[in-house]
């Protein structure tokens, strides 16, 4: 994603979120969401079954 | 007694007499208000509740009474931890308006139980989201090795204070490295134990399913001590196992005989600074390891550990972040804002890669007993510093210091990091990785026994 669309994701969900961002916050924000689409990328693309079960409340 | 002196000879010494718990205590605090200031351990003394008890230990040996295996150990712990009259702060600003904690911790309790003696909170980076040590509340905790370097994250008060002989045992909390990093850093052994191992009753949240707390310390014997005096279920933590306490010292001399070791291959050999090469190779060799074992998608793994780390830890800071965001450590309040943003079906699927790969991990350990791998790509960084290049390849430093540690704790396999003294040009240490399969705690300590008799892992004292 561009900065600009990067921009544009982020004007939408803090309104959506009710967050109040400053211009100085932006840049690395933009950062950390590029690093979390990154890594949400390799896990999208990893085939998994529809039977594969979450682990959300995790036992060792 | 010295700064330097373990656990468990301060103990000895208290239970036969030698020396007081007062006497221990007095110089455990003379020691805090003197080298504290440069290290920046500790964020709030409990000095009186802790004179109170090691004149109560001393009254009950005079009295004829059977001391514990802690009697008279000075502790600390991470000050995400409940001290009863201290706000738990987890390493925030905005936690300082909550209301004092009216009890203690479970492992707080527990460890006082066997008479241990806790003498305050110690700081961390800013609600755990964090490798480096650095807080824009507190100012950094430093590297006792030295003091323009980084202790590590998030534990890096627990870093600093036991690595600078300010305390023998601290308590941290793990939930991506933030144990295992700073012992890597400091150049001490850190313990995380298996999820669910540990009680987390009275301490505050991150990531609820990848939380783990435990111990750091000097000596692996220490280690040793303190978990086995924590272990146990606890029915106040609906996520603590209920396992009998299976104690780890009887068998901590049982030397490597018949295990079957190997070493961490593919993601776990690229990235790697020469010091993290040297001493992952110096760890392997006074193993006899020769194998090599591959983790299977170890950097998905990191990549799906991140992404539940950051929406999971931005949910749970969502209604701050709405009403006070001013007020959060910038590094922490950025990366929490990006957390809420992160598209639930990656999330979810993250979740499923989860399953995925614990089945895939689990199955490794039917042909090895434990596994060891680097803690941290590099020694400890210098304090503020934003990048650092390894393998050839720019990377931020606040994000990658738990790059190693990250797949492991995905799956709460339990952990021990050793630290390997004097390595590079600067001559810091730098940690070591020992995994095993879910509840052997006991081999992963059995190991860094052995390393440690042997030489090579070994807490160095920092030249002050």
């Amino acid at each position: 994603m561009t900065d600009d669309e990067l921009d544009r994701l982020i004007d939408a969900q803090a309104a959506l979120l009710g967050f109040s961002i400053r211009p100085d916050w932006r840049e690395a924000i933009r950062a950390n969401l590029r690093v979390t689409l990154r890594f949400g990328a390799m896990v999208d693309t990893f085939e998994l079954p529809d039977e594969a079960e979450p682990a959300p409340v995790f036992a060792a | 007694m010295t700064p330097w002196q373990d656990a468990a000879s301060l103990a000895a010494a208290v239970r036969s007499g030698e020396i007081t718990a007062v006497s221990v205590l007095t110089a455990t605090l003379d020691r805090i208000a003197r080298r504290d200031p440069a290290l920046g351990a500790f964020t709030a003394l409990v000095s009186a509740r802790a004179m109170a008890r090691a004149e109560a230990l001393d009254a009950a040996r005079a009295a004829g009474e059977a001391l514990g295996p802690l009697a008279g150990v000075p502790f600390a712990v991470k000050n995400l931890f409940d001290v009863a009259g201290l706000p738990t702060l987890a390493g925030s600003a905005i936690n300082r308006g909550r209301a004092s904690a009216t009890r203690d911790a479970t492992l707080v309790a527990r460890l006082e139980a066997q008479g241990a003696i806790l003498v305050g909170a110690l700081n961390m980076g800013e609600y755990a989201y964090d490798f480096t040590g650095e807080n824009a509340h507190d100012g950094p905790s430093r590297n006792p090795h030295d003091l323009g370097r980084m202790s590590g994250g998030s534990s890096g008060g627990s870093g600093s204070a036991v690595a600078g002989g300010l305390v023998p045992i601290a308590l941290g909390s793990d939930t991506n490295g933030s144990i295992r990093v700073p012992a890597s850093l400091c150049g001490i052994f850190g313990l995380k134990p298996t999820y669910g191992r540990l009680s987390r009753a009275g301490s505050f949240p991150f990531v609820d399913s990848f939380d783990h707390l435990g111990p750091l310390a000097r000596t692996v014997r220490d280690l040793a001590l303190s978990y086995d005096a924590m272990q146990g279920p606890d029915p106040a933590d609906p996520s603590c196992a209920r396992r009998p306490v299976e104690p780890s010292l009887p068998g901590l001399e049982g030397g490597i005989g018949g295990l079957r070791i190997a070493r961490a291959c593919g993601y776990f050999r690229q990235g790697l600074s020469p010091e993290a090469a040297l001493a992952t190779d110096a760890v392997a060799h006074a193993l006899g390891v020769t194998a090599e074992i591959e983790i299977p998608e170890a950097a998905r793994a990191r990549a799906a550990a991140y992404l539940i780390t950051t929406a999971e830890g931005g949910a749970l800071h969502l209604d701050r972040l709405r009403t006070r965001a001013e007020e959060f450590d910038p590094d922490t309040r950025d990366r929490l804002i990006a957390g809420c943003m992160t598209p639930a079906p990656l999330l979810i699927k993250a979740q499923k890669f989860r399953r995925w790969y614990q089945q895939q991990v689990l199955r490794l350990f039917d042909k090895v007993d434990a596994i060891i791998a680097p803690a941290t790509p590099t020694t400890a960084p210098l304090l503020g510093q934003k990048l650092f290049s390894i393998g050839g390849e720019t990377l931020p430093v606040r994000a990658n210091l738990g790059m190693f540690t990250q797949p492991i704790s995905f799956i709460g396999l339990p952990v021990v990091a050793v630290p390997v003294p004097e390595m590079g040009a600067a001559r810091l240490p730098i940690g070591v990785q020992v995994i095993a399969a879910p509840w052997r705690e006991d081999i992963c300590l059995r190991i860094a026994r052995h390393l440690e008799q042997h030489g090579v892992a070994r807490a160095p004292r920092p030249v002050e």
